[in-house]
């Protein structure tokens, strides 16, 4: 180290002093630390309402299906990328009907991209607010939605009349309007700046869509 | 204790054992009392206190499921370790690597046997306390080394090394702090020296004279680099060595190096509270024994932890050194400045044999000073940037 001017034994009394000194602010500004008020908040359990009821519905947490409405149509499962989804849906050969003989969804490689629930027609599969899928095994994290094989729903010709079913599918087809209600504000807006575009310049505008 | 033990004897008890063998079960069985009493259930405190006073200079919140604020987290972390599974390398040493923690926690808790509670709570006021103390403590160092070379590993041995390296030149620097009081004093005993002080604060030899106040620092700095504790921690430094010496550890023997590491947090303040801070001495305000010993093991345990606080602050405010800057500190700094401390102190005994009060008044008072000029520090930094205040300690 060059010290300029000053002989080594002041330099060596000059970084005591500096040691003291220096350690002694570090020490006020830790200090200091002691009332202030933490960053960080706790995990949200210790809250009067669940976090999960205050979440809104169109939050991706864990996924769900209601099989009552579940059409068999494997539209989720096509959609999947990742194909976390396996559905078997036989043709039952007395009733001709579509039969609905599992409906698995491995929770542990969803990647919550929301996929499934954008293409399902009834809103049968669809993300709830639960976030805390924590378990012991891998095993534990594959959801079996079906016990006992069922037969799929049908879309019926007007409203809905079984009392069962109805409530359920007026959430689904809630559900879904929201997704709408989304991809609807995307193409709306999508149409704005397009015409915001052919406002600016309509020459290039007519000129790509002659071509 | 061996008091106890003569008043029980003078009424009736033990008839026809010989005396000695009464005083060496007396012993056993209250060290045993410690250890299991007060050691093990303090180590998880101290594990909860330092991590708690962590997260609060970090704007954390720090652990507080486990029990009321989790002051049960240390227990929980015990369990947890103790049932995982134990082992070892292929490599390694067998022998020493089993039995390397054992040492280490060997060495830790010999030195309760001269930890003076209170008057009457001591395991053994031996006549050679201090120099004891220093002794055993050194035996921590060979179970680093053993496991540092028994781990097969070079980031275990690396930190063996270094911590054998740290704690051999810091023995040096503490034990000259430890002459001053020494001298004051004429004896070595953990008790004698207490009885030398007084319970006001002026007449605690921390400000006996200046040459004792340095000492006090000196010695604290050179406990806390001998317990590896930051910002002398280089021989477990996490970013360099993993976790040094204990890198191969698990388990058990894993918990057992880090019950060592905290307990002799409360070692080291033990110590100072003795040397320095007049150790159990409190106004004889009761005839009472029981109570009077109750209010000495609290104030001697509050003096403790004020210097085991003072270690987890320093911890989270100051970054660690590097080797050489580690070895300049002890050579360079304390070893010399430790000598001058005695020699002053000899001078000191030799104009003023019984002390000198004024000294003693100007040196409390200085120390108020600083502690004032602490606190304004601590509020100007407050007012500047003007955070959001919290003064509870529970969150």
């Amino acid at each position: 180290m060059a010290n300029t001017g000053t002989s080594s034994v002041s330099r060596y009394f000059k970084d005591l002093y500096d040691a003291v000194t220096t350690i002694f602010e570090g020490m006020t500004v830790t200090c200091s630390h002691f009332v202030r008020k933490p960053y960080t908040i706790q995990y949200p359990d210790r809250i009067p309402v669940r976090i999960q009821d205050t979440l809104p519905s169109r939050y991706r947490g864990i996924l769900a299906v209601d099989l009552e409405i579940c059409t068999g149509c494997l539209a989720c499962e096509r959609a999947c990328p990742i194909d976390c989804i396996v559905i078997d849906a036989p043709k039952d050969q007395k009733t001709k009907q579509m039969e609905l003989a599992r409906f698995d969804i491995d929770i542990a490689k969803c990647m919550y991209c929301g996929l499934c629930s954008e293409a399902c027609p009834t809103g049968s599969i669809h993300h709830t607010t639960e976030f805390e899928g924590a378990d012991y095994s891998l095993e534990s994290l594959i959801r079996h939605y079906v016990p006992t094989p069922v037969s799929a729903y049908k879309a019926k010709k007007g409203e809905e009349t079984d009392p069962f079913v109805a409530p359920i599918l007026e959430r689904g087809m809630a559900y879904i309007a929201d997704y709408a209600e989304a991809t609807d504000m995307k193409k709306y807006k999508a149409a704005q700046e397009k015409a915001a575009l052919e406002a600016l310049a309509p020459e290039t505008v007519a000129e790509e869509a002659g071509t | 204790m061996q008091g106890l033990l003569d008043g029980l004897i003078a009424n009736g008890w033990f008839v026809g054992m010989p005396t000695e063998m009464v005083y060496a079960a007396g012993m056993f069985l209250f060290g045993l009392i410690v250890v299991f009493g007060f050691v093990l259930p303090m180590v998880p405190m101290i594990v909860w206190l330092e991590r708690r006073v962590w997260s609060r200079i970090q704007s954390r919140i720090g652990p507080n499921r486990v029990g009321p604020q989790g002051i049960l987290q240390g227990i929980a972390d015990g369990l947890k370790n103790i049932l995982k599974e134990d082992i070892v390398p292929d490599a390694a040493d067998k022998g020493l690597f089993l039995f390397a923690p054992y040492l280490l926690v060997w060495g830790f808790v010999a030195t309760f046997v001269v930890v003076p509670f209170s008057s009457s709570l001591i395991i053994a006021d031996m006549n050679v306390g201090i120099l004891y103390l220093t002794a055993v403590t050194a035996l921590t160092v060979v179970g680093v080394l053993m496991a540092g070379w028994s781990s097969n590993n070079k980031w275990s041995l690396l930190g063996g090394i270094r911590s054998a390296a740290q704690v051999i030149s810091y023995e040096i620097p503490a034990g000259l702090a430890i002459i001053p009081i020494v001298l004051l004093t004429g004896t070595l005993s953990m008790q004698e020296i207490i009885q030398a002080q007084g319970a006001a604060p002026w007449n605690w030899f921390i400000f006996y004279s200046p040459f004792t106040f340095v000492a006090a620092l000196i010695f604290y700095v050179s406990a806390l680099a001998e317990a590896n504790r930051t910002p002398f921690d280089i021989p477990e430094a996490e970013s360099e060595l993993v976790a040094g010496f204990a890198t191969e550890y698990s388990g058990m023997r894993f918990a057992l190096f880090f019950l060592a590491e905290w307990g002799t947090l409360y070692v080291i303040g033990a110590v100072m509270a003795t040397l320095f801070l007049g150790g159990w001495q409190v106004p004889a305000w009761t005839d009472n024994l029981v109570l009077l010993n109750l209010s000495q093991f609290v104030l001697f345990f509050i003096k403790s932890f004020f210097w085991a606080f003072l270690a987890m602050w320093i911890r989270a405010t100051l970054p660690r050194v590097r080797v050489d800057q580690l070895m300049s500190l002890c050579w360079k700094y304390l070893v010399p400045i430790g000598f001058a401390n005695i020699i002053g102190t000899a001078c000191m005994m030799v104009v003023w044999p019984d002390g000198n009060r004024w000294i003693s008044y100007a040196m409390f008072a200085f120390t108020i000073g600083i502690i004032v000029l602490f606190f304004r520090r601590v509020v100007f930094h407050i007012r500047r940037v003007r955070p959001e205040l919290y003064f509870n300690p529970a969150i």
